[in-house]
């Protein structure tokens, strides 16, 4: 390998010589020391501070996916204590105030604790898999987002141990959330804890973002990109845009309103009440599309693979999604057809609401094409997928009746809405989920999950989540209002409610069924090998669970399903440095190579940085003054960072065409 | 995946500290209702002067039950409100009735020294609630009438209301010290 | 509960598929059609992709990959374009009914009726409007309106957002502080149904019901006029010391008995308290047995509500019950 100059593009360009595979042929002794040299190269260490330290994106991936079901398993149990309060009337198993903090954790975790920060863990643990890159673009970045992420877990739950969970709701109207209605600081925690989040969530979107442009294998041009992939980078746009609505909403309006008295929301003072719910929505319906897409990607995924054919309509899907993404952005008011807002501009947001189905009904459309023209194998995961097509379609039916303004008016505010999100939530986001998991858990862990639990963690989830929502449409219809800690006898809607909560048992019963799997297939399950499913992405040409460093050496894509054109072998480009960390770097739309890039090593900054953010945005709840001081603890934090980001590690002596020797800092 | 020796450690510590956050949980946050607080009636040690004869002060053991409870000081502000007492009092500036947010007390600011201004009345023109208002109540809005000068914790001050701006909100109104109440300058506390 | 009224309430479903007025019907004639059509268009498509998952209609090619022919792979495109289509065609027929129901239902005909409601944490306050400010009406958490006429709502809140829902008659409209909203309604079957809030408006949002009372026209112009009234002079003596208890006590800081001198505006109107037929926004039946508990201590009943515990002596609550009693 000749020295490469920056900027000399010709060098990357793959010299005229045969292939080598990824795996096979080359003397295994070789391998093995490329191998051992390279996953050294691109370790982090070991031991605790290894693990604080880390940069490797798929730790850090990890990490966000276990919190993340730690935290479903939280809003499970919050929604357990819930349905047991409402098993029968005036069950007494807990005041208006506890059930309050707890019906508001309950939405406020699963919203922005699971939901959000599992897809897009799903994202940074994959997305680089699947699209040939040694990691995201931004490491230390990742690092700092999960560290964020995982401060607002532990602030939640703390407050909650504390008597100071929020309490009015995970979308929190004002004035009931105002200075005057809701004294103390349990907003203030909701409020600050949303900003949190959404940093994370910020953070992860750039990332997917910049990896999928910039990073991607050779040949693996944007139309021959995975459809996962896809779905993670539209979302990632509605991250970008949608987010900072709910920030500057959250913690700038409302936390200033409620700490240093401005007057946003404020009638009496030229404020508005309305402005509140405007401004949430704008974020909280593009929230509910960026939780349900990335599923979509993954039923694509597992279709393809156990229908054993590449999908109907690849174009016709990305469009789709991309569509979606956009008219996510223009249905907020669906959620405020009770207040008073003009009629015609209430129909325009019906109509919208109304023709976002139909991006979603051409990807139905194309997945059923796809198995009836396929040759289906029933694995767990394709199980979950045929449920979701069950459980999601129900979502979307009563979806699109709520759309109706006229209709709206009646179950607006009952448990028919609350019916309607959690089959979309549960069939459009968790079904998909069970199925990825069971998909990719071999690639990840290097051993299978169990097919007989996962038939009965699918059966029960299926026949669990039904019997518990979908009761709750008629009770919607009969007069149930939202949020409600308890209910006369003489309302009738008692035995409903036994039945609901009775559902909530058998949904319990599955994720125990599948904590269950994990626990054994984790040790004990059957060794996976790189390719368990005969699928075609590039996540499957590499060992199970990957080496630190992914791929040995960037493969050469020319097609939309690698694994499934190449018999045997994949090309594959040689030339990035086996002494420092190298990625390649490819153009955007066509992924020509382009420059290789040093990656960053592992870095205590981020989680200093978080810490700092912690002080700043905890801290502020209880004095203003507070800003000041985590500014300036901040800053030398950030100096630090900057200095060890940009430290020059190896030089080289380089001949100018002129003759001159000079040394030249590596690109 | 065993943790390292060190890393146990943390997490001990961690577990610790956690507990011990726990077990203090927050006072701020307790909304109570029906309670029974101490001692309703003003001990026979409340004054409605600050000055005593002798060498030494001595203090009221009646502290407010509801000094760092924010929904407390919350409920003393709607009970403001609803019981008129801007009608003398004006959100606290005063006007047939003397300010409540400045440093000057005349009948004394411990909690139940004003508890007692409040439940029995006091001359040219306070009258005595104790008789239309239950203990509870009376404490919500002593407690409130404290935060109007900055005598409570800032966490447990009302902020603003949705009303239009008459005064700075407790929560950002500095802490005045009392100028008549409390220890005199000569005397010693026992 | 021996009360023929609340044995109407009883008999009446209060759900959005109960309607009884012009209203209601529109709404629940669009939700029976728009669950048809899409009841079956989810029987058909979650049909469709479980028995895709056993059709087999490709064939294995040379890698083990399943193939389709041009003219399938064509046959499929216009399937699916073709679902696609319909899928259109099926949600703009939606979007036109719910418009024209919509417009049917903003349209507000001539009413005889005004009624002003606010809401408050966690009751509502009625008021009759009337030209004459004399005759107009203050009640709580219980509307009478006539059978066969449209009666408008002016909605306003006193502190936080609730709304203002009787699924029988309705939809919801939203009291949001700062904005002033209207909502109408005409009941045509005579009865009892029950509104409840249906936003979430603070701790005891569950217990904030109220009833609208359907009536006609006859007997509620004699409602109306027996509203109009000023609470009765007691004459009984147990009732006359009742009233002193109210009086001397902490009641009438916070309530208003028209004709006497308590101007409370703190919580409800309880000039004619014992012709509602239900006590604190729908949380128990106005019986004596439900009043002195609820007198003695609101809070067991409605935690948190504003009203204070009252321990009274026995003799002063039998005084007071049958005073109240009297108020009707």
């Amino acid at each position: 390998m000749s020295a490469e100059h920056s900027g000399e593009h010709d060098a990357l360009i793959p010299a005229p010589q045969p292939p080598l595979p990824a795996r096979a042929t080359l003397p295994d002794d070789l391998l093995a020391s490329e191998h051992e040299h390279l996953d050294a190269l691109w370790s982090d260490g070991r031991g605790f501070w290894a693990w604080v330290t880390t940069v490797n994106h798929k730790s850090i991936a990890k990490r966000y996916i276990v919190t993340a079901f730690l935290m479903f398993i939280a809003g499970g149990l919050e929604a357990g204590a819930m349905r047991l309060q409402l098993s029968h009337p005036d069950a007494g198993v807990m005041g208006p105030d506890r059930y309050n903090q707890i019906f508001t954790t309950h939405g406020t975790t699963m919203m922005f604790l699971f939901a959000v920060p599992m897809m897009t863990a799903m994202g940074l643990y994959f997305v680089p898999l699947l699209v040939g890159a040694r990691n995201v673009a931004f490491p230390r970045l990742n690092a700092f987002g999960y560290w964020c992420y995982l401060v607002g877990v532990v602030f939640l739950y703390v407050s909650l141990a504390l008597n100071m969970a929020p309490d009015a709701g995970w979308f929190s109207y004002v004035p009931l959330s105002g200075p005057q209605y809701s004294p103390g600081h349990r907003i203030d925690v909701w409020a600050q804890l949303v900003t949190f989040t959404e940093i994370a969530g910020l953070i992860g979107a750039i990332n997917i973002i910049a990896t999928t442009f910039k990073l991607r294998a050779p040949g693996m041009s944007l139309n021959r990109i995975p459809i996962f992939v896809w779905s993670e980078l539209v979302v990632s746009f509605m991250i970008v845009f949608a987010l900072p609505a709910v920030a500057l909403g959250s913690t700038f309006m409302l936390g200033m309103d409620r700490t240093v008295s401005t007057q946003f929301f404020n009638p009496a003072e030229g404020g508005d009440a309305l402005l509140w719910q405007h401004i949430f929505w704008f974020f909280g319906h593009p929230e509910v599309y960026i939780i349900f897409l990335p599923g979509m990607g993954m039923i694509t995924e597992i279709v393809e693979v156990f229908s054993r054919r590449r999908v109907f309509g690849y174009t016709a899907i990305v469009l789709a999604n991309i569509t979606t993404g956009f008219f996510a952005f223009g249905l907020w008011v669906h959620h405020m057809f009770a207040t008073p807002i003009p009629e015609l501009g209430q129909s325009l947001f019906t109509a919208a609401s109304m023709v976002i189905a139909i991006p979603t009904a051409v990807q139905i459309f194309c997945w059923i094409a796809t198995l009836w023209t396929g040759r289906p194998r029933f694995t767990t995961a394709l199980l979950f997928i045929l449920g979701f097509f069950f459980t999601f379609i129900n979502g979307g039916i009563t979806g699109v009746m709520l759309a109706s303004v006229a209709f709206d008016k009646q179950v607006h505010d009952t448990f028919f809405v609350v019916a309607h999100l959690h089959y979309v939530l549960l069939g459009g986001a968790v079904t998909p989920l069970f199925a990825a998991f069971y998909f990719w858990f071999p690639k990840v862990t290097g051993r299978m999950l169990s097919e007989r639990l996962g038939k009965w963690n699918f059966w029960l989830f299926i026949i669990g989540v039904n019997v518990t929502f979908f009761p709750m449409h008629l009770l919607g219809l009969d007069g149930m209002p939202r949020r409600v800690y308890t209910y006369l006898r003489e309302t009738g809607w008692g035995p409903l409610n036994a039945l609901v909560s009775a559902g909530a048992v058998i949904i319990v019963t599955s994720v125990i069924v599948f904590l269950v799997n994990v626990a054994i297939s984790y040790r004990r399950g059957a060794l996976a090998g790189d390719n368990p499913w005969g699928s075609y992405g590039l996540e499957w040409a590499t060992a199970s669970p990957p080496a630190n460093y992914n791929f040995l050496y960037p493969v050469v894509v020319r097609s939309r399903h690698p694994l499934w054109e190449t018999a045997v072998e994949l090309p594959v480009l040689t030339g990035l440095s086996t002494e420092r960390r190298e990625v390649l770097v490819t153009t955007t739309v066509d992924a020509r190579p382009d420059h290789r890039h040093d990656d960053p090593t592992a870095s205590i900054w981020p989680l200093a940085l978080a810490l700092c953010m912690a002080v700043l945005w905890i801290g502020s709840i209880f004095s203003p003054y507070v800003v000041l001081w985590a500014l300036l603890i901040s800053t030398p934090v950030l100096i630090m960072w900057s200095r060890q980001a940009m430290r020059v590690t190896t030089t080289e002596r380089v001949q100018r065409p002129n003759g001159e020797m000079v040394e030249m800092a590596q690109a | 995946m065993r943790a390292s020796p060190r890393s146990r450690r943390f997490i001990v510590a961690g577990g610790l500290a956690t507990s011990l956050l726990l077990a203090t949980a927050c006072e701020r946050e307790q909304r109570r209702f029906a309670d029974a607080p101490p001692s309703s009636a003003p001990s026979a040690f409340t004054t409605a002067s600050a000055l005593q004869p002798g060498p030494t002060y001595i203090a009221s053991a009646v502290a407010d039950p509801y000094e760092s409870n924010a929904y407390a000081a919350s409920t003393g502000q709607q009970l403001f409100a609803s019981m008129n007492c801007s009608g003398c009092h004006s959100n606290g500036g005063g006007g047939m009735g003397p300010a409540l947010m400045d440093d000057n007390w005349i009948y004394g600011s411990d909690p139940d020294q004003v508890f007692a201004s409040i439940a029995e009345g006091r001359p040219n023109g306070m009258p005595a609630w104790k008789y239309r208002l239950n203990n509870q109540q009376i404490w919500e809005l002593v407690t409130y009438v404290r935060s109007l000068s900055g005598l409570i914790p800032k966490g447990a001050r009302p902020s603003r209301s949705d009303h239009m701006v008459v005064a700075s909100p407790p929560s950002q109104t500095p802490n005045s010290k009392p100028k008549n109440s409390g220890v005199p300058p000569a005397s010693k506390a026992p | 509960m021996s009360n023929p009224v609340l044995l109407a309430l009883q008999n009446v479903r209060h759900s959005a598929t109960a309607p009884a007025s012009p209203e209601a019907h529109a709404i629940a004639h669009l939700f029976w059609w728009m669950l048809a059509v899409g009841g079956a268009i989810w029987l058909l498509v979650a049909a469709t992709a479980i028995r895709s998952a056993f059709a087999r209609r490709g064939a294995p090619g040379d890698d083990g990959l399943m193939r389709v022919s041009a003219e399938t792979h064509t046959r499929l495109q216009r399937v699916v374009i073709g679902a696609t289509v319909v899928t259109g065609v099926i949600l703009m027929s939606f979007i036109v009914f719910d418009f024209s129901v919509g417009r049917a239902l903003a349209a507000f005909p001539a009413q005889s009726l005004t009624v002003d409601v606010t809401g408050h944490q966690w009751w509502w306050q009625i008021e009759y409007e009337d030209p004459n400010p004399s005759l107009s009406v203050t009640t709580a958490n219980e509307i009478h309106v006539p059978v066969g006429e449209p009666v408008q709502f002016k909605l306003a809140s006193h502190d936080v957002i609730h709304s203002f829902w009787v699924p029988n008659m309705n939809g919801k409209r939203d009291l949001i502080p700062g904005y002033r909203s209207s909502i109408w309604f005409r009941a045509d079957t005579p009865g009892v149904y029950r509104g409840q809030c249906a936003e979430f408006c603070g701790l005891q949002h569950a217990h904030m019901a109220f009833l609208v009372v359907a009536q006609p026209r006859a007997e509620f112009t004699r409602w109306l006029l027996q509203q109009r009234t000023s609470g009765a002079t007691p004459v009984d003596s147990l009732a006359v010391a009742g009233q002193q208890v109210f009086m001397s006590g902490s009641c009438a800081l916070c309530h208003t008995i028209g004709g006497t001198p308590a101007h409370g505006t703190v919580g409800p109107d309880l000039t004619h308290l014992a012709s509602r037929l239900e006590l604190a926004a729908g949380t128990a039946p106005n019986t004596r047995g439900y009043l002195g508990g609820w007198i003695l201590n609101p809070q067991s009943m409605k935690p948190r509500t504003l009203m204070p515990p009252n321990p009274l002596q026995p003799r002063q609550l039998q005084a007071l019950l049958a005073y109240l009693e009297t108020l009707k």
